[in-house]
């Protein structure tokens, strides 16, 4: 261990000296040859890359790829890639994760581990960038993505082009994160990265410089979907869909994409500054020259906050649309629903301070925060109650979505109460960076974030593939999932109230040993749901004519995604639904409803695909990864590359095209024109 | 609850779909056209953008009150801003918001020679700020006060560089934009194009008036 941590900072400190002007710091030692587990990963990694790339060629599926998926500028499409990202990032996240369980079993119970110390610092560190930036938010824009459209009746966002332009520059930043698990290193630092320890004094490597231009280019994505998903609920919602008659999953996402419009550019502007500090040598938040390190974690949190509610939102959105589903009940509270999510959106911008209580601002400055974020527990409560209330004498089935819903509820009751306690300042003191604020917040982002994410990709999978989900296997999935939290995180919440603080590698005292063991028990547990919940995706394919579904899979679809066809056709419509009530699909059915009209088609306007948006940001790419190596030719040409290409991209001005009537009756006639009634 | 009631029922029951073909009246754009909807949505998304541009010159600022004075033993505002030549600057920058005005009046009046005629003097104007902008900070940098001397220089620089930098950016897209409409004339699209200049030309000389009073009059008045 202390060998290869003395390699890793001799190679650092090697790199800062000697940048060679065409390689810039590559060179030769950038490969981890000394550490057994990255290397023997990257080996790993390598075979599985070739065997796709082979297949891809063998099954000369390329092409397909490109004209119809890369390039491909439909809000499904996109949707469903921002789902395959997150999934991917998913596994690679959550084998850090058990990377983490196991080391600090082992090293609680008085063995040295197996990952140095340094290493263990970058494990913990990209665990938390991917589960955040490229794992929950693909997941949730993903979904915004598909599932906002449709329910609007719109045929596109507003920005198609734009679309897919963000979606590959989130890629990109994903693409630099696992290139740095084998070329280099990655941040050590944490997720937030606060400075001074990652400033150049102090992490003078290449792994911060990855997690810099990682979100850095990430984030222009994200704000630009932001804009994007906001014009188009403002803008293209169709005729007789007021804002109160918009469905509760709307509300969520124009409530998120407002959040982040008006937190990301904080965040790009603040990684900026910390980037300024380590290429340009400016002071901001350095220790020397006037600089102030905790106006760094000031700002991060106006980000990181809202970001957490990022998140949050468009799930309860999610549960919204699920719960009236699967209990044949119009949703409880509609009005206090929409009123709950706006305040939510408000109030988390005044909470951030609630982070670093300990910064020691005062007890005025410190009980402002405090009360403001136990108010947040009130319109999220008031949430709770609404869909407790829906369930209420309804005829509940306990399908997939709605296992999830429930166990959700169960979970996250608990991890809002160790909020509010982690909220009271005096308490927070005592509890701050201990295991259990780690408890708290997988508590909600699991329990909450991703038991909702379940719930959606099993309730709204058969509208986009036009196949169930296997039970089987997702059942596999919900209880390996749920059991295996409360055992990976309740020993957490026990032992931070012992003192335990958070990002430990190495332990003197052996007595967490067995705590850390059940934690591990749990991670196993919900390795097991991860694996049965990509088994169930395989399996539901491989079995999908049995699975097979009509327009409204569920019987009791209410909003207007279940209005078109499993899966939609790429303009959605054929013709643009006209809405006189809240659940407007719901509201067709009970007014009767024939079906899709048969005749009358006319051509439809559509955007041409185009190649501009993934071509631009694999330009970024290979430029950030010029950037973080000090490569500066590369750099600049890349940067000029990206430019050109974005500036002769405007030059083409026909865009657009229109479906003939002809093709739309082809389409529409072919598939089933009547909607299933409920049952 | 009003929301939750159903709009009545129209004469002759409930249309759930919109039948009629959009495109079948041209020049007669109803609420209901996808065309309609994109065009005015540009607009929406361009504004949307402009705060979130405005939200980065915001932490720009705060970062400038939070380090505006750590000079570090550096030097101050009072021992490096040249007042008269920044306030030649501004006026060029405001002078070229004007421009841009009588740039749109023309074209909405669909004078396209006029209008390109202005967006030109916009162009040289902003290039006017620009070299001033320039040579400000090629001076400071040659008197040893670069943006690695103190916080309050970083801050400064950062903040002012942005700004150059999208003014930058701004006169490239005019250039860009004087091609196009050369190329196509005054189409609809092109017309959308130059309002959302127009938005970001003013947007950045709002900014500008920000850092002249707040970094500039400020710093050496007080």
């Amino acid at each position: 261990m202390a060998s290869s941590n003395a390699h890793v900072s001799e190679h650092s400190s090697d790199a800062v000296s000697s940048v060679h002007w065409f390689w810039g710091k590559l060179d030769w030692d950038i490969f981890p040859f000394y550490d057994p587990v990255i290397f023997g990963t990257f080996i790993g990694t390598c075979i599985l890359g070739a065997v796709v790339v082979a297949a891809l060629t063998y099954f000369r599926l390329w092409g397909y790829l490109w004209k119809e998926w890369f390039t491909s500028i439909d809000h499904k499409k996109i949707g469903i890639m921002y789902m395959i990202l997150a999934v991917i990032m998913l596994v690679r996240g959550f084998a850090d994760a058990l990377l983490m369980r196991l080391h600090q079993a082992l090293a609680s119970a008085g063995y040295v581990g197996f990952l140095p110390s340094y290493h263990y610092d970058q494990v913990f560190t990209v665990h938390g960038v991917i589960m955040i930036f490229f794992v929950a938010m693909p997941f949730v824009t993903g979904f915004m993505n598909y599932v906002m459209p449709l329910q609007i009746g719109a045929r596109d966002v507003a920005f198609p082009f734009l679309n897919n332009f963000s979606f590959w520059l989130t890629v990109s930043g994903a693409v630099l994160i696992m290139i740095s698990l084998f070329v280099g290193e990655f941040a050590a630092t944490g997720w937030l990265a606060y400075p001074p320890l990652s400033g150049l004094t102090f992490s003078p490597g290449v792994g911060m410089d990855y997690y810099l231009w990682s979100l850095n280019i990430a984030g222009i994505g994200t704000t630009l979907s932001g804009i994007n998903l906001i014009v188009t609920l403002v803008k293209m919602r169709a005729p007789g869909m007021t804002w109160m008659k918009m469905p509760i999953f709307c509300w969520t996402t124009l409530c998120t994409n407002v959040l982040i419009v008006a937190s990301f550019p904080i965040l790009s502007a603040t990684l900026a500054l910390l980037t300024a500090d380590r290429y340009l040598g400016t002071h901001f938040f350095t220790n020397d020259g006037g600089g102030n390190p905790m106006m760094y974690v000031n700002l991060i949190w106006i980000w990181g906050h809202p970001e957490v509610y990022i998140l949050t939102i468009p799930v309860f959105g999610i549960f919204s649309e699920i719960v009236p589903t699967f209990t044949k009940k119009r949703l409880f509270g509609y009005t206090s629903m929409v009123y709950a999510t706006c305040v939510i959106m408000i109030l988390s911008y005044i909470v951030w301070l609630h982070h670093f209580f300990t910064m020691g601002a005062g007890a005025d400055v410190n009980s402002f925060f405090g009360i403001t974020t136990m108010i947040i527990s009130i319109p999220t409560g008031a949430k709770l109650f609404n869909w407790l209330f829906t369930m209420y004498k309804g005829r509940i089935r306990y399908e997939l979505p709605m296992l999830w819903v429930v166990a959700f509820m169960l979970t996250f009751v608990v991890g809002g109460m160790t909020g509010v306690l982690l909220a009271v300042p005096p308490a927070d003191y005592v509890l701050h960076n201990s295991l259990f604020l780690i408890a708290h917040f997988h508590n909600v982002i699991i329990g909450g974030v991703v038991f909702g994410i379940f719930a959606g990709i099993n309730y709204w999978w058969p509208k986009a593939f036009g196949f169930h989900l296997h039970r089987g296997w997702g059942m596999l999935s919900f209880w390996g999932w749920t059991i295996g939290f409360w055992f990976a995180f309740m020993p957490l919440y026990i032992m931070g109230l012992m003192g335990v603080t958070r990002r430990l590698s190495q332990f003197e005292d052996t007595f967490y040993a067995g705590y850390f063991f059940v934690a591990l028990i749990g991670a196993l547990m919900i390795a097991v749901g991860v694996l049965a919940f990509i088994m169930q995706i395989v399996w539901s394919i491989y079995k999908r004519d049995e699975l097979k579904c009509g327009d409204d899979p569920w019987g009791t679809g209410r909003t207007l995604e279940w209005a078109t066809t499993s899966p939609p056709p790429y303009y959605n419509f054929a013709f643009t639904p006209r809405v006189y009530a809240i659940d407007a699909f719901q509201h067709m059915k009970d007014n009767g409803y024939k079906g899709r009209p048969t005749e009358g088609f006319t051509p439809i306007h559509m955007p041409h695909y185009t190649g501009s948006g993934i071509i631009i940001s694999g330009f970024m790419t290979v430029m950030g990864f010029a950037l973080i190596w000090h490569v500066w030719w590369l750099a600049a040409l890349t940067f000029f590359a990206s430019v050109v290409w974005g500036i002769a991209h405007t030059f083409n001005y026909n865009r657009d095209y229109y479906i003939p009537a002809d093709e739309v009756r082809d389409i529409e006639l072919k598939s089933a024109p009547v909607a299933t009634p409920a049952e | 609850m009003a929301a939750s009631i159903a709009s009545p029922a129209p004469e002759g029951g409930y249309e759930f779909y919109v039948t009629e073909d959009p495109h079948a009246h041209d020049g007669h754009h109803d609420g209901d056209d996808h065309e309609h909807h994109h065009e005015t949505g540009t607009m929406l998304g361009f504004w949307i953008y402009l705060m979130s541009d405005c939200l980065i010159f915001g932490i720009l600022f705060a970062v400038y009150a939070v380090l505006g004075q750590s000079y570090a033993a550096g030097p101050a505002p009072i021992d490096l801003f040249e007042l008269d030549k920044i306030a030649w600057a501004t006026a060029w920058l405001l002078l070229s918001s004007i421009t841009y005005g009588f740039a749109m009046i023309k074209m909405h009046e669909d004078k396209k020679n006029m209008m390109m005629f202005w967006l030109v003097v916009t162009g040289v104007f902003g290039l006017a700020f620009l070299y001033m902008s320039i040579e400000e900070f090629m001076h400071l940098w040659h008197i040893g006060a670069g943006p690695g001397e103190s916080a309050f220089l970083s801050a400064f620089w950062t903040l002012v560089g942005t700004h150059g930098l999208h003014v930058t950016c701004g006169a490239l897209w005019l250039v860009i934009l004087l091609i196009q409409v050369q190329m196509h004339g005054l189409t609809h699209e092109n017309k959308r194009r130059i309002s959302c200049l127009s938005l970001f030309w003013h947007f950045l000389d709002l900014i500008w008036i920000g850092v002249f009073s707040y970094v500039y009059l400020i710093g050496v008045l007080l």
